[in-house]
């Protein structure tokens, strides 16, 4: 069984992740976990949710457990469940009981793409009681102050079906990531892709343009993601226009006559 | 069916009823008639069913195009005798009969241009890209249009409708593109900092300065394009070696060098025209992408704008002062705040600037749309003048005024009453709003037989998608009876036995649709200004979101709405909840046609209240506009915005998600305050609105 069980040691993250501070969220952060207040992270994709999660963990020296949720996601695929060795039994902790025990981070990762029963699973751990009760075992597990609930959250989504029930956000600190500004998109560019300054520059101002595009047709903008693979993509040699058609252009819409205008913008640029 | 033409009484007879209403004893149409029947049946029947529709917009453009269609078949073929009436009907939409006409008495010129489409590439080929292109370099939203002059007014890019300079198509868009570029460049690199108009007064040759500001312009806005757009730049030196550089004296290129430096302003640009004015050396040739300029146009309109900013900025400033003072929680601090601004140049934003405003030297952030006026003031003025930056007092216009006497009486039996927020007083008006149901008057017209049929191939389409969103055939799993054995179950089950504990029975998986338990309403803007192809793409577009809905089986309902003052607010069934999609709904479907004016509030407050009696997981409220909330007696602006606003916040009190469809391009400026940032869809061209509407609602309720 051991191979199906990450042991929490596997889960430190052990190098200092890049993060560049865009507000005040480390303090913000800092400060919900030492009192033991859960945590929301709303913003666009790309922004950076899940790379200052990883930072805050290797900040805190604590484990990071991380669940992308999905909208089959059932409350025992978090919290653990009975399998069968032999003919005996024998019950497998969930990622969220695991965290508990070992007192991680746990992440939710899109938390409203789960099933609405599901979040509901995450209400006793995040309020005061900070208690996850595990019906099978019968257990009653209470988080030690190490233990840490975080969730993210893009409010963008302009579907009907999707919000966060207020019962659910209103048990959260929450911190709102937006792109970052311009000057620390180009360090943060440089950084992760190794590009030259007037390159990044480039890219970041590609990226307002798209941005400017919002809601005149594209759903979101360039995400500081985005740029980065565009980086990655022309640090290994690949002509820039064609890296910004492939990296961003493409993966942002669809639509002919928009993906059209999009690689004229980058186009125009380099 | 017979394949023989019409005969010359059949024409005659078809076209009487058509043409009805422009017909006289002097105007009959035996004439046209007769030309019409030499063309073969399939030509005539073009003709008629165009007659007809064009028909709809304006009988004039009916009769127009019936007189010219004979010769228009002798010269083109069908496809672009359609085109020519799309392009007249487009012009209609924009310019008025009187252009339209021309454009379809212009046969001639439409064939030749038809006929060099190999290189050519017209205006509504590039328009869709270059608009989002432009939109993307940043500044104020501009609206690209085809004319006849290549300038801008500051608001408009008015492009040439069809270019063929250029023997390849590519080379072609590429001028189109740079035109374009340099337009926008004239609104972005400040050509108007300096009043044009007295500026080129001063010269005793206006015209010759007027050229010559023109071509230096250009050569200084090429250079602010080469350094910050130089993909673009390269892409225009590559046209410009197929035309021909003109050889210029050592004067000229000593101003040509002072205009490429990188902090050259409008101001260096006349400093050259006054100096080269008196040399009085031949201009050279303009370049090809050179445009022209109509200073008193765009003195007009931004002096226009820049009046409506400076309302609108003080404004704001007003409301922000009264923020930050009980942020301070100082309310007896009796005297203005101080507010000032700073521009600073910053590379890396995408605008190329950062805003910094202060109140009394203590730094505020501006709203985002304080923040777009201050950009959009700068991009006129190059500066914020301190006059602009003084909080207007609480005046303003009242709503209120003239009264319709054609208006319903209060004692009315069907009339209803709603309350109105005034938010000025910050209260309701009580039972202000008088409004009564009617029924759509239904048309019997076969237009929902010919949208299916147009659109035959998109809702096949259409259907297939929304079935695949319907049978989302999920897994159910934990069931007491079903197809399959669900593992997970039986594994826990097992494991519970052996535990002591009571074995579950639900132990099966069974395939089930998920239900969609959603009730949607759709209101619909039947105002006057949807007359037109607007009006014919809601109707289309209702058409096919009925068909895709009956696919899904969400219950819908469809109101109109229009009105004329607060004591004669309408609203038009054409589907309840309860109706089945009949004949009868088809009609009614058919017979929406533009009213009068746009009075949201209260339509929003009574369709809340009918949806809030459906019983259903969630609901939806969709309104498809074109504009502002707008009514005769006051109501617009911010008052019937906030009033709007004030009706939504009520619908969502009710667990009602409002949702607005639009295709008034300025909708960025008051849609996200009334329905919140991402409720709401632009759709940049009528056109699309059948096309997007069902792929909008399968995103929303997905």
């Amino acid at each position: 069984m051991e191979t199906n069980v990450l042991q929490a040691e596997a889960l430190f993250i052990k190098d200092e992740p890049y993060y560049e501070p865009v507000g005040a969220e480390i303090k913000i952060f800092d400060a919900a976990y030492q009192n033991g207040l859960p945590v929301l992270l709303k913003g666009p994709t790309g922004c950076g949710k899940t790379r200052f999660m990883e930072y805050m963990a290797w900040r805190l020296k604590r484990p990071l457990v991380t669940v992308s949720c999905h909208d089959d996601l059932t409350a025992s695929d978090l919290v653990g469940r009975y399998l069968i060795t032999a003919g005996n039994t024998v019950w497998i902790d969930g990622p969220l009981a695991r965290a508990v025990r070992t007192g991680a981070i746990c992440y939710l990762d899109e938390v409203v793409e789960a099933r609405k029963d599901t979040t509901v699973v995450i209400h006793p751990l995040a309020d005061d009681r900070r208690v996850l009760p595990i019906e099978k075992t019968g257990e009653l597990l209470r988080a030690g102050p190490e233990f840490c609930m975080t969730i993210s959250y893009n409010p963008g989504y302009q579907s009907v079906l999707k919000d966060l029930k207020q019962s659910t956000r209103q048990r959260f600190v929450a911190i709102e990531f937006d792109y970052p500004n311009a000057e620390l998109e180009k360090k943060i560019v440089m950084h992760e892709s190794q590009l030259d300054e007037s390159l990044a520059g480039k890219l970041v101002k590609f990226a307002g343009m798209t941005r400017n595009l919002r809601g005149s047709g594209l759903e979101e903008g360039a995400s500081t993601r985005l740029l980065v693979h565009a980086g990655k993509l022309i640090s290994a040699g690949i002509e820039p226009r064609h890296a910004c058609r492939a990296a961003c252009s493409e993966a942002l819409t669809d639509d002919p006559e928009m993906l059209n205008a999009v690689n004229e913008l980058s186009a125009s640029l380099f | 069916m017979s394949n023989a033409p019409f005969t010359f009484s059949e024409l005659e007879a078809q076209l009487n009823d058509t043409l009805e209403l422009v017909l006289s004893t002097d105007r009959t149409t035996s004439d046209i008639a007769n030309t019409l029947k030499d063309l073969t049946r399939e030509q005539q029947e073009f003709v008629m069913k165009w007659s007809i529709v064009s028909s709809r917009s304006n009988a004039e453009l009916a009769y127009q195009f019936v007189e010219n269609s004979a010769s228009a078949f002798r010269k083109m073929s069908m496809d672009d005798v359609h085109n020519w009436l799309i392009q007249a009907m487009d012009v209609y939409d924009r310019q008025g009969l009187y252009q339209a006409a021309s454009v379809l008495r212009k046969v001639d010129k439409f064939s030749q241009a038809a006929r060099g489409k190999t290189n050519s590439i017209s205006f509504e080929e590039v328009a869709g890209v270059l608009e989002k292109f432009i939109c993307g370099l940043s500044g104020r939203d501009l609206k690209l249009e085809a004319g006849d002059i290549f300038f801008t007014d500051t608001k408009r890019l008015f492009l040439p409708g069809v270019i063929t300079r250029f023997k390849k198509q590519s080379d072609n868009y590429s001028l189109y593109k740079s035109m374009a570029t340099q337009l926008w460049a004239q609104t972005w690199y400040g050509t108007f900092h300096i009043n044009p108009v007295t500026e080129l007064d001063q010269f005793e040759r206006r015209d010759r300065a007027l050229q010559l500001f023109c071509y230096l312009e250009t050569i200084r806005l090429t250079h602010c394009i080469k350094r910050d757009l130089p993909g673009l730049h390269r892409e225009m030196l590559a046209l410009h070696d197929q035309s021909e550089t003109p050889k210029l004296g050592p004067d000229w290129l000593t101003w040509i060098k002072k205009l490429e430096a990188s902090k050259a302003t409008v101001g260096d640009t006349y400093d050259a025209v006054t100096a080269l004015y008196n040399l009085n050396k031949k201009i050279p040739e303009s370049f090809y992408y050179q445009p022209l300029l109509n200073p008193e146009v765009v003195v007009a309109v931004m002096a226009e704008r820049i009046n409506e900013e400076k309302n609108a900025l003080q404004h704001a400033l007003n409301d922000m002062s009264g923020e930050f003072r009980s942020a301070k929680a100082e309310d007896d601090e009796p005297e203005e705040l101080e507010f000032k601004v700073e521009r600073h140049d910053d590379e890396n934003e995408a605008s190329g600037f950062r805003y910094e405003l202060t109140a009394d030297d203590e730094p505020v952030a501006p709203p985002i749309d304080v923040k777009n006026l201050l950009e959009s003031i700068f991009q006129d003025l190059g500066e914020i003048p301190p006059e602009y930056l003084v909080a207007a007092g609480d005046g303003g216009y009242r709503p209120g005024g003239s009264e319709s006497n054609n208006s319903c009486k209060p004692g009315d039996a069907d009339v209803i009453y709603y309350n109105e927020w005034d938010y000025r007083r910050q209260q309701y008006r009580k039972n202000w709003c008088w409004l009564k149901e009617k029924d759509v008057h239904p048309n019997h017209e076969p237009f929902v037989e010919q949208t299916v049929k147009k659109h035959y191939g998109l809702i096949m389409n259409i259907r297939k998608t929304f079935e695949a969103l319907r049978g989302e055939d999920r897994l159910l799993k934990r069931q007491t009876n079903g197809d399959d054995i669900d593992l997970n179950a039986v594994v826990e089950a097992h494991a519970d036995m052996l535990h002591g504990m009571e074995m579950s029975d639900r132990l099966f998986t069974r395939p089930s649709r998920l239900e969609r338990n959603i009730a949607v309403m759709f209101m619909v803007d039947m105002s006057g200004s949807t007359k037109g192809w607007i009006n014919d793409a809601e109707r289309e577009a209702l058409v096919l979101l009925c068909e895709a809905l009956e696919v899904l089986g969400d219950r819908y309902a469809i109101y109109g709405f229009s009105g004329l003052t607060r004591t004669r607010c309408e609203i038009y069934r054409v589907k309840k909840f309860d109706e089945p999609y009949s004949n009868d709904v088809r009609n009614r479907i058919t017979g929406i046609s533009p009213k009068d004016y746009t009075r949201m509030g209260v339509t929003i407050r009574h369709l809340s209240k009918l949806l809030n009696e459906v019983e259903a997981r969630t609901k939806l409220l969709i309104t498809l506009s074109d504009g502002k909330p707008d009514d005769f007696d006051g109501y617009r602006g911010e008052y019937g915005i906030e009033d709007t606003r004030q009706a939504l916040i009520e619908a969502k009190h009710l667990g009602i998600h409002p949702f607005c469809i639009t295709i008034d391009n300025e909708a960025h400026e008051y849609l996200p305050h009334m329905y919140g940032p991402v409720n709401y869809v632009l759709l940049n061209d009528v056109k699309k609105l059948p096309l997007k509407i069902a792929d909008i609602y399968r995103q929303l309720t997905h």
